[in-house]
């Protein structure tokens, strides 16, 4: 069965490369562009990933975060958290507040594949 | 030449030991007070009739106000000093070597002020790095443009048979974003360039207004006009443009004006003058009868010419306690960075709001006087349901009106150059101590 992902993602540039080099790899890719309907995305896609990035417009990545782990029928879905600050105490924060894997941006493409085939293991 | 150094500084600190007022000192020297405020700020220089006149007036030796600032040195010696030490200087020995090497003494002295500037220039840059929310935006754009073209020209180089259609459009987004990283880096250049490198540039918008307010007398006749209105404020802010204001500087001076022309236009000058000719120098009085709020009667009374009601000092603070406003009175020192005492009525009123105080207060250390002062905070916001209401607190300081105002409250400056003993709000060890 396909897997599907979910991206909640502002920029669309980087929307488009992620989105290319996802569905090439053989997900369903669904994108998202902004914070503080971000959850109402979730339940209605369904996705058995989420790649998140952390600066979003209308709510930041972290309280979606929350809002997702917080779900009933969600609250376990991986999610990938993407940011710019890669230092150790932005990594332990995304650990505390339940992100399943952490990348900095700028990310190499195989970081990624790697990061999603490893967080749903069909 | 260091501000301590002038004769300005020199008159202005004599005539504090004094106890005297800047109209009376004036008058003795046969100037205008506006005149002699202006010479006790350093912005202008004065000849011998004058000096003469005021070195009379202030029962010194000439000489005295134009060399030798022998007391300044002294106490910027002290401080240089810090705290006494087993193998520290002698500070024993401290007037002797100043008096016997006025040169090192001096230098020595400039290097610790200069240390002092500098490490807040160190620490404000540093601060600006971890918190400057426009340095932070530039990189998130620089860093999100990098992203993209990253993520794009990667799948470009390693895509077997990419689809013409989808290498047009990737070739494009790289374009775009190698535009826009080529802006965010210019405007990150810009900005940092933009820094200030030399200590005349530190003076903080804040300084700025304080400046020109001084310069003025805190006293606008442009504004105090009938038909005075927005225009003449921009009309004034243009002048300061022009003469090197800076931009964030000029929109401080302008709140600062427009408030100052609506506290015009409420209380008139010549019908408030005569009012406070019939009630005296009362807040609550002059309230009472214009109607006006306090915080209004207290920003216009310290707007009123010194020649008419002589020296009157206002300090203005935000919820946070931050000193927002300062119009000095002689006697009555006002911390320009630090935190000022927690003593001060100042605070106590945010507490009370709408409930003004009367006190009688001297600061702790040399050069203080007693003065008598109000306080009273007020809202300058509305408040919503989902937002808390701007507090502000106000502190008018008048000349101390004598034994009938009531018992004197001990207070200081600011905890680390304070020398008062055993007290409960001392938030820092002091570097001076009493009787020093």
């Amino acid at each position: 069965m396909t897997k599907r992902v979910l991206v909640i993602e502002d920029e669309p540039n980087i929307i488009e490369a992620v989105s290319f080099i996802l569905s090439r790899d053989g997900w369903e890719v669904k994108t998202h562009a902004n914070g503080h309907d971000a959850m109402d995305a979730v339940r209605a896609r369904a996705p058995d990933l989420i790649i998140l990035d952390v600066m979003l417009p209308g709510k930041s990545g972290f309280d979606i975060l929350q809002e997702i782990r917080a779900d009933a029928v969600y609250g376990d879905t991986p999610v990938l958290m993407l940011t710019a600050r890669g230092q150790t105490k932005d990594r332990e924060m995304a650990e505390r507040a339940g992100a399943s894997q952490y990348m900095t941006k700028p990310f190499s493409n195989a970081d990624v594949l790697a990061a999603v085939r490893a967080l749903v293991v069909p | 030449m260091p501000d301590r150094l002038m004769i300005g500084t020199r008159i202005r600190e004599r005539r504090v030991l004094n106890g005297m007022r800047q109209s009376d000192l004036a008058q003795r020297a046969g100037i205008s007070p506006s005149y002699l405020n202006l010479i006790e700020h350093n912005h202008r220089r004065i000849g011998g009739k004058t000096l003469l006149k005021l070195a009379e007036a202030l029962k010194v030796e000439p000489s005295q106000l134009t060399q030798g600032a022998e007391a300044t040195l002294i106490s910027g010696l002290r401080e240089a000093a810090g705290k006494p030490r087993n193998d520290g200087p002698e500070l024993d020995r401290t007037e002797e070597f100043a008096g016997r090497y006025p040169g090192w003494a001096s230098l020595l002295s400039d290097l610790h002020r200069r240390t002092q500037t500098l490490e807040r220039t160190i620490e404000t840059l540093t601060d600006r790095l971890a918190h400057d929310p426009f340095l932070a935006d530039s990189l998130h754009e620089v860093i999100s443009a990098v992203t993209a073209i990253r993520a794009t020209s990667s799948i470009l180089v390693e895509t077997e048979a990419i689809e013409p259609e989808w290498q047009a459009r990737f070739h494009r987004n790289i374009n775009e974003d190698s535009a826009r990283l080529t802006e965010g880096a210019q405007a990150l250049v810009r900005y940092l360039e933009a820094a200030p490198n030399t200590e005349a540039e530190l003076t903080s918008p804040q300084d700025e207004m304080h400046a020109y307010l001084a310069a003025r007398g805190y006293h606008l006749p442009e504004l105090e006009r009938e038909m005075a209105g927005p225009r003449d404020v921009a009309r004034l802010i243009d002048a300061a443009a022009s003469e090197g204001m800076s931009s964030p500087a000029q929109n401080l001076t302008r709140e600062a004006l427009l408030r100052y022309m609506e506290d015009a236009a409420a209380l008139p000058l010549r019908a408030f003058l005569a009012r406070v000719a019939t009630l005296g120098l009362r807040p609550d009085r002059l309230a009472e009868a214009t109607g006006a709020d306090m915080a209004r009667v207290f920003r216009r009374l310290a707007s009123l010419p010194e020649t008419d009601v002589g020296e009157v000092g206002l300090v203005i603070c935000d919820a946070s306690g931050t000193l927002t406003f300062r119009k000095p009175i002689a006697g009555f020192a006002t911390p320009r960075m630090a935190g000022a005492c927690a003593l001060w009525p100042l605070y106590q009123v945010l507490s009370q709001p709408q409930v003004p105080l009367r006190l009688r207060l001297r600061q702790a250390g040399r050069g203080a006087e007693v003065i008598e002062a109000f306080a009273v905070a007020a809202q300058t916001g509305p408040a919503g349901f989902d937002r808390p209401p701007l507090m502000q607190a106000l502190m008018l300081m008048l000349p101390d009106p004598g034994e009938t105002g009531g018992a004197v409250r001990p207070i200081g400056v600011s905890c680390r150059i304070c020398p008062l003993a055993d007290c409960a709000a001392r938030r820092e060890p002091s570097i001076v101590a009493e009787g020093m």
